[in-house]
């Protein structure tokens, strides 16, 4: 058991890392496929990754119940640090979470156990965080849609390998649906509910 | 940054990450208004508020920043939020379009494209579309569920029965990404072709309504019309009288009381730099006149 003075520490500086961290979120949001990276430096408890962990710090606080999955529960640290550095409630039910951390992909629950939001509240939705294995090598995959120039193609090696496949019911369930952001590290990729898979994946 | 008291952009942290999680739901959901807990700025509602909330929430120490009002840099509204932006965050300023990152507008789209990296921040004072057609928040939020906007057809129809044309000239309804039905802010309908596969982010935010919503870059933003009645621009037919340019939007001054008038450009910064290129018009000084003065 660790004490709060042995957590990992947050943002050095919590006003300008959150103000950049969130540039690069909202630039990823914002082109759909592109990488972008996170330069804030904070610390990192177990089996988060500087990306996740700077997301959490920026975006996280009493408001955003946040679900965490088996890996990133296994162990009591990242609770305890997302606790101690941003109030945000962890709840066991995923379907009322506003942000997911997921650490082991592979194992990504089906997307229904998570919030949709209603047609009314479409941003009552959960948002997922994936960490996975590379943003920089691995099978092309082209996206379409919103914030994307005519296509876009990104190389990345992605678990659970069909997330693309899940993440089609996006397309009928629109305004409904799931925003993901992929993390390697301190590269970001996001894929909101708008952006649809040409081929690849 | 002389003002010590205030956090960076005045704004604090737990309202920023309030505005930060709306931003990022708007981009997802391209013309869905996200309800915001928006809170009282130190200026009243009616100037700002929802722009002044969305650009401290995104702003940082390298951004420069660019505020218009109607198009101009120099009228109050646009010089006060720029001044509380250099006082709060100590923020570069610019008037010049090119060069800024982060444009904060009052009813107008710049003349000048924007680029990629820019971001668009507009002030909204009614974000619904459909308030005026029907004041009940839980009917328009169904009509926006359901994809229901037949009754915005009808008002531009009556405009059509009425008049023979669709007189709708500003905050002309658009809609966003094949679904949405949106309000681009009181801009003239002049400026809404350049909402559409625009480079640029443009977020919006409406601070008496509590509302932001965003169009994410080369989105398809559609003004609404009908096959025999096609959508329009409307620009006086007239060269600016200061740089003449035939394709910029134009503002009517009164030059006297027997009717005098002359047309400029509403984009003080555009104008401007078309002068400064050697461009002239009609009413410019005569270079010895300016001389004179010296």
């Amino acid at each position: 058991m660790t004490s709060v003075a042995e957590l990992p520490a947050g943002f050095a500086d919590k006003v300008l890392s959150a103000q950049s961290t969130f540039r690069s979120v909202m630039d990823a949001m914002a082109r759909p496929g592109s990488i972008q990276r996170i330069g804030s430096v904070a610390g990192t408890p177990d089996t988060m990754m500087r990306g996740t962990a700077a997301i959490a710090l920026t975006l996280f606080d009493h408001d955003t119940p946040v679900w965490l999955d088996t890996r990133m529960s296994a162990k009591t640290d990242v609770a305890r640090w997302l606790k101690f550095h941003t109030s945000a409630p962890i709840v066991a039910d995923s379907s009322i979470a506003g942000f997911a951390l997921v650490a082991d992909p592979q194992n990504l629950p089906p997307l229904d156990r998570f919030a949709f939001g209603s047609n009314e509240y479409p941003d009552r939705s959960t948002t997922l965080i994936l960490q996975v294995e590379s943003l920089a090598n691995g099978p092309t995959i082209e996206l379409r849609g919103p914030g994307i120039d005519g296509s876009v193609t990104l190389r990345a090696s992605i678990r659970p390998q069909d997330l693309f496949e899940r993440l089609a019911v996006n397309a009928g369930l629109f305004p409904r649906g799931i925003d993901v952001v992929l993390v390697d590290d301190d590269a970001i990729v996001a894929i909101p509910r708008t952006t649809r898979l040409v081929r690849g994946g | 940054m002389n003002a010590p008291a205030y956090n960076f952009a005045y704004l604090d942290e737990q309202t920023k990450r309030m505005i930060r999680r709306a931003i990022l739901k708007a981009i997802a959901i391209p013309g869905y208004q996200v309800p915001f807990a928006s809170r009282e700025m130190p200026m009243p509602y009616g100037w700002g508020t929802g722009g002044v909330q969305v650009t401290a929430a995104i702003l940082g120490p390298d951004d420069v920043l660019k505020v218009i009002d109607q198009g101009s840099d120099d009228t109050t509204n646009a010089i006060s939020i720029r001044k509380f932006f250099g006082k709060t965050a100590g923020v570069a300023t610019t008037t010049a379009t090119a060069d800024a990152t982060v444009i904060q507008t009052r009813h107008r789209i710049p003349e000048a494209p924007l680029h990629a990296g820019q971001v668009l921040v507009y002030q909204v004072p009614i974000p619904e579309p459909l308030r005026f057609l029907e004041p009940r928040e839980t009917e328009t939020r169904r009509m926006h569920a359901l994809g229901e906007y037949g009754l915005m057809h009808v008002k531009l129809y009556e405009d059509i029965a009425r008049f023979g044309h669709i007189a709708t000239s500003y905050a002309y309804p658009v809609k966003v990404n094949a679904r949405y039905v949106m309000d681009p802010s009181p801009t003239p309908k002049f400026d809404n072709p350049k909402m559409d596969d625009c480079p640029a982010l443009q977020l919006f935010g409406a601070g008496r309504e509590k509302r932001i919503y965003a169009i994410p870059p080369h989105t398809d933003v559609v003004s609404l019309d009908f096959e025999d009645h096609p959508f329009t621009r409307y620009r006086f037919d007239a060269p600016c009288a200061l740089c003449g340019a035939g394709d910029s939007y134009l503002d009517e001054i009164v030059t006297d009381d027997k009717g005098g008038r002359m047309f400029v450009c509403s984009d003080t910064d555009y104008c401007e730099s078309r002068q400064s290129a050697g461009h002239r018009g009609s009413e410019s000084a005569a270079p010895h006149k300016e001389r004179a003065h010296g």
